[in-house]
Formats: C-alpha cells, sequence, structure tokens
C-alpha cells in the first residue's frame, strides 16, 4: 500500500506527497501533460525538444543544473507521446532547492536562443544515434505511420523528421511553453523523507505566485478504427529479415486495457511464453520474438516483432504467429496460465515501487490519467480479468482487419 | 516580497554522516559465505549465487558465457520450458550474467514464492544437462544477434577498444567471433560447468525484506552442494596492449555518426590514487555537470551525450572516454577531448566547481544507502574485491578532501594523451 496526500493550489497546480521515513532523501516529480501527441503536424518533435530548453535557464537562475547538483542532488526527464516528465532526488535537508528551482521554471524559461541552438543540434545527434545511424533504426517511424492515419501516435516522440528539429524558432518555444507549461496543466509529486505540512508551506512560497494560465483542453485526431488489413514491405541494409505486426487496442483507462495487457504476456512473457516456446524453440523460424505494447493513454496498439532464422521464408513465419494467435483466440486459456501472467503483473509491481523516484514518477502518471490511487488499486483490475475475457478479447483484437503488417527485408 | 534570484540555503553533502548499514553474514554447511542485507518496504527479495566461472579461465571463447546461458535450459528433473515455467509462474525472474571473473545466477521475486523457487535455482546449479538442441539453437541465435549487432559502430568500438587495451588473448580484452560461436560444444560445457559451478566456488548474496527461517532454507538448498568458498582471488594474466595508439574504422558506409573511444590503461582499484582519481573523473567526465558535457554537448551540440568513466574490472582497468557524435565533428570531439585533459593539468580547479562535484558525488552515495538492492550492491562490490568496509569510508574521505592541487598532480600524472588510445568507428 502506497500512502500518499493529495491538495491543490488555487492557481491549479496539485500536489501529492508521499511520506517515506526509510530514506534520507526527497525526490521531486513534475509532470506536465503535454507529449508529442499534442503537436503540430508540421512541428513534430517539439515537445521533446521543449524538455532538453528546460534545462536551459530560467528566468531568474541561469542554469538548472548546477545548483541542485551542488545542493547533493541529480535529476532526469522523459518525454513520450502522452506526457513530459521531470525528476530529481536530493537529499530531504535541501529540499527547497528543488521547490526553487521547479517553481522558476515553471514560472518562466529565460528563452535563451543559444540554449535553443545548441540543444537543436542535441536532439539531431539523439536522432541519430538511435533512428538512422543504427540498424533496424527507422522501423518504428514507418510502424506508427502504418498503424495511424490519423491520431498523432503516427510521429514519433523523437520527430517525424530531422527537419522539423531543426526548424524549431523561439518564437515556437515561447508558444508552447505560455500553452502547457501552466501550474493548471502540471502535477507535483514529493516523495520521501518529509510531511506535507512541510510540502505545504513551500508549495505555497514557491509555486503559489505562479500565474494560473489558462487549462488546455486536449482535442486531438482521434483514430477511426481500421476496416482492413495492412501491409508495408521494406527493403534495408540490415543482416536479417524481420516481422513487425501490431493491431488497435484500447485506451490506458478503459477496462479492456487490463486483458489486453496480460495476453501480451500470455504470448511473450518469458522463457514459458507462447510464442518464445513455440516459435524460437520448437518451429525454429524466429530467432528471438516480442510481443508487448505501448501503454499509451489513448488508443495504443499491440506488437509483435521478430528476427527470422536465417533462411525461413517470411510468409511462412507470418503464417506460424497467425496459427499461435488462431490457436489463443479458440481455444482460450487455461485458469493455471492466466494465474501466472497475474503473479507476473504483481510481481512487477511490487519490484518497481522499490525506487523512490519511480514511486514519485508513479504516483504523477496515475494522477493524469484520472486518480493516483490506481497505484494501489490497479492489481485488482488484473485480478478481475477472467479467462472468457482473454478469449474474448484475442477474438476482437486479433481481428485480421485490425492488423499491419510490415516485412522488413534484408538486401543481402 | 520572494526573491527568487537567491538561492535556498543548503546543507552540503560533504557535511553529511553516511553510515553503510552493515552487512550479516553466515556460512552454509559447505563452507559457502552468505551475505545479507535486510531492508526495505515491499515484500520482495533478490539473491545472487557467484560463482568464479567466468571468461577468466575458459579453455575456449564463449564457453563460459555459454554454460553459464544454458543453466537454464534443461537439467536432469526439468526441460528448459519447465525450468522457465516454475519461474515465471511466481511471477518470479531468474537470470544469469557472465562477466570476467565471476558468472551470477540470480533470483528476484516475491518473498512468498521463495521455497517453491529455491530448489528449481539448486537443480541448476548441480543438474544442468546442456542438451545438443539447445545449444544448437543458442549458437545460432548468437550468431544471428553477432550479425546484428556488427553493424553498429558504438559495439564494434567497445570491443576493439578493449583489444587495444588488453590483447586479444586476455579475457578483458577478447571477443566472440561467429567461428568461435560455432565451435562450442556441449563436452566443453559439461567439462566447465562440472568444474566452476558443481564444484565451483561460490558466495551468495541476499538482500530485501528477508522472511523467518531464511537461514536454514539457503542451507537446505545451497549447503550441501559440493561447493566451496571462494578465495575471492584469481591468477594474474598478463595483457598486451597494441602497439599503435590511433585508429579509424569504416564499418558503415552510410554512417552519419562515429562512435568514439579514447582510452589508457589504468591501474585497478587496488592502487592508492584510485579514490582521488574517481573524484577527478566524475568532475572531468562523470555526470551531467561534468567538463566534457558541458563543452562538447551542452556548448558545442556535437554529441547526444559524453562521458568518462575507469572500467569497473577486479584488476587492471582503463580510463575510457566514450561517445557518439555527428560524423563531421568526430575530430573536433577528440580535439575538445584533450583540451579539457590540458585546463585539468594546467589549471587549478576553483572552489566552487570543486564543492559541486563532491556534494553531488556524496548526496548519490546518500541516496544508495537505504535500498536494500543498492546496499547488497555496495558490500558485492566490497567483498568481491577483497576489500572491507573501511575501504568505503576512504573513498568517502577521497571525495571530501582531496585537494585542487592533488587533483592538478593526478591529471599530470594519468591525463596525457600520448598514454592514451584513440578510435573511431564510422
Amino acid at each position: 500500500m502506497i500512502h500518499f496526500e493529495r491538495f491543490t493550489l488555487d492557481n491549479g497546480l496539485r500536489i501529492l506527497v508521499h511520506q517515506d521515513k526509510s530514506t534520507a532523501m526527497v525526490a521531486l516529480d513534475v509532470l506536465y501533460d503535454v507529449g508529442a501527441r499534442d503537436e503540430n503536424p508540421d512541428k513534430t518533435g517539439f515537445a521533446h525538444l521543449f524538455e532538453h530548453l528546460m534545462f536551459g535557464g530560467s528566468i531568474n537562475i541561469p542554469s538548472y543544473d548546477e545548483p541542485l547538483q551542488l545542493a547533493g542532488g541529480e535529476n532526469n526527464a522523459f518525454t513520450s507521446n502522452d506526457i513530459t516528465n521531470y525528476h530529481c532526488e536530493l537529499p530531504a535537508e535541501n529540499i527547497e532547492t528543488a521547490f526553487w528551482l521547479e517553481s522558476d521554471r515553471m514560472l518562466s524559461l529565460a528563452f535563451s536562443k543559444k540554449s535553443l541552438e545548441v540543444q537543436r543540434k542535441v536532439v539531431c545527434e539523439e536522432f541519430k544515434e538511435h533512428y538512422i545511424n543504427k540498424p533496424y533504426g527507422d522501423v518504428w517511424n514507418k510502424l506508427r505511420t502504418l498503424a495511424y492515419t490519423t491520431h498523432p501516435y503516427k510521429w514519433m516522440t523523437i520527430g517525424k523528421e530531422l527537419k522539423h528539429v531543426e526548424d524549431a524558432s523561439l518564437q515556437d518555444v515561447k508558444d508552447f511553453f505560455h500553452k502547457h507549461y501552466t501550474p493548471c496543466n502540471a502535477i507535483l509529486v514529493v516523495a520521501g523523507n518529509i510531511d506535507t505540512a512541510q510540502v505545504k508551506a513551500l508549495a505555497e512560497k514557491w509555486f503559489t505566485p505562479i500565474p494560473a494560465g489558462e487549462k488546455y483542453i486536449r482535442n486531438i485526431p482521434q483514430e477511426p478504427k481500421q476496416t482492413a488489413p495492412r501491409f508495408l514491405e521494406v527493403k534495408a541494409d540490415v543482416p536479417l529479415d524481420a516481422l513487425y505486426k501490431c493491431w488497435h487496442i484500447y485506451p490506458r483507462m478503459d477496462e479492456r486495457y487490463y486483458t489486453a495487457d496480460l495476453i501480451s504476456d500470455i504470448l511473450s512473457g518469458g522463457g514459458s511464453s507462447r510464442l518464445y516456446q513455440s516459435l524460437v524453440k520448437e518451429k525454429k523460424l524466429f530467432s528471438n520474438i516480442e510481443c508487448y505494447h505501448l501503454g499509451s493513454s489513448d488508443a495504443g496498439i499491440m506488437v509483435i516483432e521478430g528476427k527470422l532464422v536465417k533462411g525461413t521464408d517470411i510468409k511462412l513465419a507470418n503464417a506460424a504467429i497467425e496459427e499461435e494467435l488462431n490457436n489463443l483466440k479458440e481455444n482460450g486459456i487455461t485458469e493455471t496460465e492466466l494465474e501466472k501472467v497475474k503473479n507476473k503483473s504483481e510481481s512487477a509491481m511490487a519490484f518497481e515501487d522499490m525506487s523512490l523516484v519511480n514511486r514519485a514518477t508513479s504516483i504523477a502518471i496515475y494522477e493524469v490519467l484520472g486518480d493516483a490511487n490506481l497505484i494501489n488499486t490497479e492489481l485488482e483490475k488484473y485480478h478481475a480479468v477472467t479467462v472468457e475475457n482473454i478469449k474474448q478479447q484475442s477474438q476482437i483484437i486479433f481481428n485480421e482487419n485490425n492488423c499491419s503488417t510490415m516485412y522488413y527485408l534484408s538486401n543481402n | 516580497m520572494l526573491n527568487r534570484a537567491v538561492a535556498p540555503p543548503i546543507k552540503d553533502a560533504i557535511d553529511f554522516t553516511l553510515q553503510l548499514k552493515p552487512c550479516e553474514q553466515f556460512t552454509l554447511n559447505n563452507g559457502v559465505p552468505v551475505y545479507l542485507i535486510n531492508a526495505g518496504a515491499q515484500d520482495v527479495i533478490q539473491i545472487e549465487v557467484v560463482l568464479y566461472a567466468g571468461n577468466w579461465t575458459e579453455p575456449g571463447q564463449g564457453i563460459a558465457a555459454a554454460t553459464n546461458y544454458l543453466l537454464k535450459n534443461g537439467t536432469t528433473n526439468r526441460t528448459a520450458f519447465q525450468i522457465n515455467e516454475d519461474f515465471e509462474y511466481y511471477g518470479a525472474y531468474c537470470n544469469r550474467a557472465c562477466y570476467n571473473e565471476t558468472a551470477v545466477l540470480s533470483l528476484h521475486s516475491l518473498t512468498r514464492h521463495l521455497t517453491k523457487l529455491l530448489p528449481v535455482m539448486k537443480d541448476m546449479l548441480c543438474n544442468a544437462t546442456f542438451p545438443e538442441e539447445e545449444l544448437e539453437i543458442y549458437k545460432q541465435n548468437s550468431k544471428q544477434r553477432l550479425a546484428v549487432n556488427l553493424q553498429k559502430a558504438d559495439f564494434v568500438a567497445n570491443r576493439k577498444i578493449d583489444e587495444y587495451l588488453y590483447g586479444k588473448s586476455h579475457p578483458y580484452g577478447t571477443y566472440s567471433n561467429s567461428t568461435d560461436i560455432d565451435a562450442l560444444n556441449t563436452g566443453a560445457l559439461h567439462s566447465f560447468y562440472s568444474q566452476h559451478y558443481i564444484n565451483g566456488a561460490c558466495a551468495i548474496f541476499v538482500a530485501g525484506k528477508l522472511p523467518e527461517g531464511l537461514k536454514e532454507l539457503l542451507n537446505e538448498n545451497f549447503g550441501y552442494l559440493s561447493l566451496h568458498k571462494p578465495t575471492f582471488k584469481v591468477n594474474e594474466i598478463k595483457t598486451i596492449p597494441a602497439i599503435e595508439k590511433k585508429y579509424r574504422i569504416q564499418n558503415d558506409d552510410k554512417a552519419v555518426q562515429g562512435a568514439i573511444r579514447i582510452a589508457s590503461e589504468f591501474p585497478g582499484r587496488q592502487h592508492k590514487d584510485f579514490k582521488k582519481i574517481m573524484l577527478l573523473n566524475t568532475l572531468f567526465g562523470g555526470f551531467f555537470g561534468s567538463r566534457l558535457m558541458s563543452n562538447i554537448r551542452e556548448d558545442k551540440g556535437y554529441t547526444y551525450g559524453i562521458h568518462s568513466y575507469i572500467q569497473n574490472h577486479t584488476q587492471q582497468s582503463a580510463w575510457v572516454i566514450s561517445t557518439d557524435a555527428g560524423k563531421d565533428v568526430c575530430e573536433a570531439t577528440i580535439s575538445e577531448v584533450y583540451k579539457e585533459m590540458k585546463k585539468l593539468r594546467e589549471k587549478l580547479v576553483d572552489d566552487e566547481e570543486l564543492l559541486l562535484v563532491r556534494n553531488f558525488m556524496l548526496g548519490g552515495i546518500l541516496g544508495d544507502l537505504s535500498g536494500p538492492f543498492q546496499l547488497i550492491a555496495k558490500w558485492k562490490n566490497i567483498i568481491l574485491n577483497n576489500h572491507d568496509e573501511k575501504y568505503f569510508y576512504e573513498s568517502l574521505d577521497a571525495i571530501r578532501y582531496t585537494t585542487a592541487d592533488e587533483l592538478m598532480a593526478l591529471a599530470n600524472e594519468y591525463l596525457q594523451p600520448e598514454k592514451f588510445y584513440e578510435l573511431v568507428v564510422y
């Protein structure tokens, strides 16, 4: 059970406090409810570029990192298609440093030209490192474009192309900040060796003076139901043929999400999972195969991907996956198999909650999804899933008209 | 009126009292030492069985790693599928890893399932069968993975730099090619297993919220195997460093980045300078606010990240600078790295920067002193390197008290460009 208290400032900033007396540290997590899905289709990659700029100095403080490091702290941040999250951890005695730094950059950035110029380059190098200069690096760009026709999930968090990042202007940066980086679009979680009274006093001092700003109302085009199978064949300079298939699933807060999540574990949650046992070990068609989904806030996708054993006909490999899915659709699973994947969910959650920073971030993410207390109640939702749910949802999800398939073939 | 331009007062981390929670120890019937940390709020446990079964003593390339990997692929009592099923049914993770001196079999589980899982680990430690078919699958998939990795500049660079530093015949410098993988056979695995697992030197590290009766349970499962207590030492193997210092390798015609590695031999953690060097390294390239990051990423934008580190080896080691930079700025990046070395050799670090690095390092250590897994990792490091608690406190003092003059002297001794190998893989 993870305890927390919650209060809201007049400017709309939601604050949650999770006390843990066993540590000498505190973690601050600031989540801004903006991700790549909120970007303009002609200016993709911006939410992530912006995350970099949040370290380029704020209105009253030239550097974010230095004072934090001086106070014995460290920090990191990430951007997804749904949210942008900043977290830092420092000795509890120095907690006010974190309030000072986080509140100043919520108040306003310095909007430095130099920072924008440098970070555009840094992000371009990040783009190259992860998505260009690497075999299979462009897979996600292609797969998202194939699976999504309409929803902004059709581009990657890092952006659709390098050019969008290169073209970002200081005006874009300012507009984005004023639209999204306001107290009413943010959640602050303070976790560790502190109590709520201390947090209230510090929040009152540092965050209350920040103007509320306007609440951003998300209005993004939703993906229409897919009505026919999609197919893409790609040739590239890679050593092995690879196969990617994906299917639309449910939004994060939909009750059926939990069933879909467990289905992915049944198919590929480890060495005893169905796809690995059948296709890697018994039939020897793939050298590795995985099934997972992205846990997106809006309706996400379930993915099966694998690299083929050299010499295997990709059509045969594809048919073998279909056969496994048909088996699941027709025969369902046993109670024991269901118990196994439920146990796995429980264990995964317990290990995730070991780290203070993880707990702070999880509380923030659950809060933006609707209720931080999901961190405590979500396990029940997994337990409620039945073998009938699994069979029924397999039939719905793995419908051929809901499927996109990509053959990523080796040139040699 | 709130003055946001003024930083709130802080307590310097150098003034914190840092206490390493003691590690409990007991010995199994067969002499195998067990080290325990009881901490944490979650009902989880981590058990690491460390064996002296790394590639240090392997008679042929890749044997130690293959033996370690295939522990999970069949015993006289269980097929590979059953072993996986036994762990996964309880939501537990059984992993194995092979390093240079040691190899590890580890378990992460909810505490309440422990009684069901330890017998399976025991089975893997004394009854593994290494079936032909499993080895064939392992070979085929390893070769495929290798083919993909060899297209990655950073993978190739990591292999080559170790080869230059230690020589391909040294465990730290060696790596497998496709033909090495082909040459693996079950006979060699069986014999390595018998020597280094069944009759091996072993130490066990346990952390988490520990249940009643744990010691009896561990003894029941592992105390009657033919394992024995390790000496925590291995025989020395001579390194054969390359003569040539500078390399440029073209790996991919279409590369848009180069993987840069700049590295020099460096005495290991037993050396008198080691603890102080950890401070100098952090300042140089060991954290986000380091000289290398501030200059090459945050000022020039040549790279997404640049880091320096001392390789985590038990014996001799190396000081490495590692980054992936845009293809057209690789040479400029290298020259900036040397400029930063020069600055450290010629100019004293100022008080403010030095205090920041000290505080940053100590703050990080403070954060690692409460979680059970972090605590056991610290203890494991101490024990496997044949140190004691004193080593931990001396490391803290080195962070607190090493002076700017000492750092400059160390930079003059170690950060000399002519000592460094230099490699770019495009």
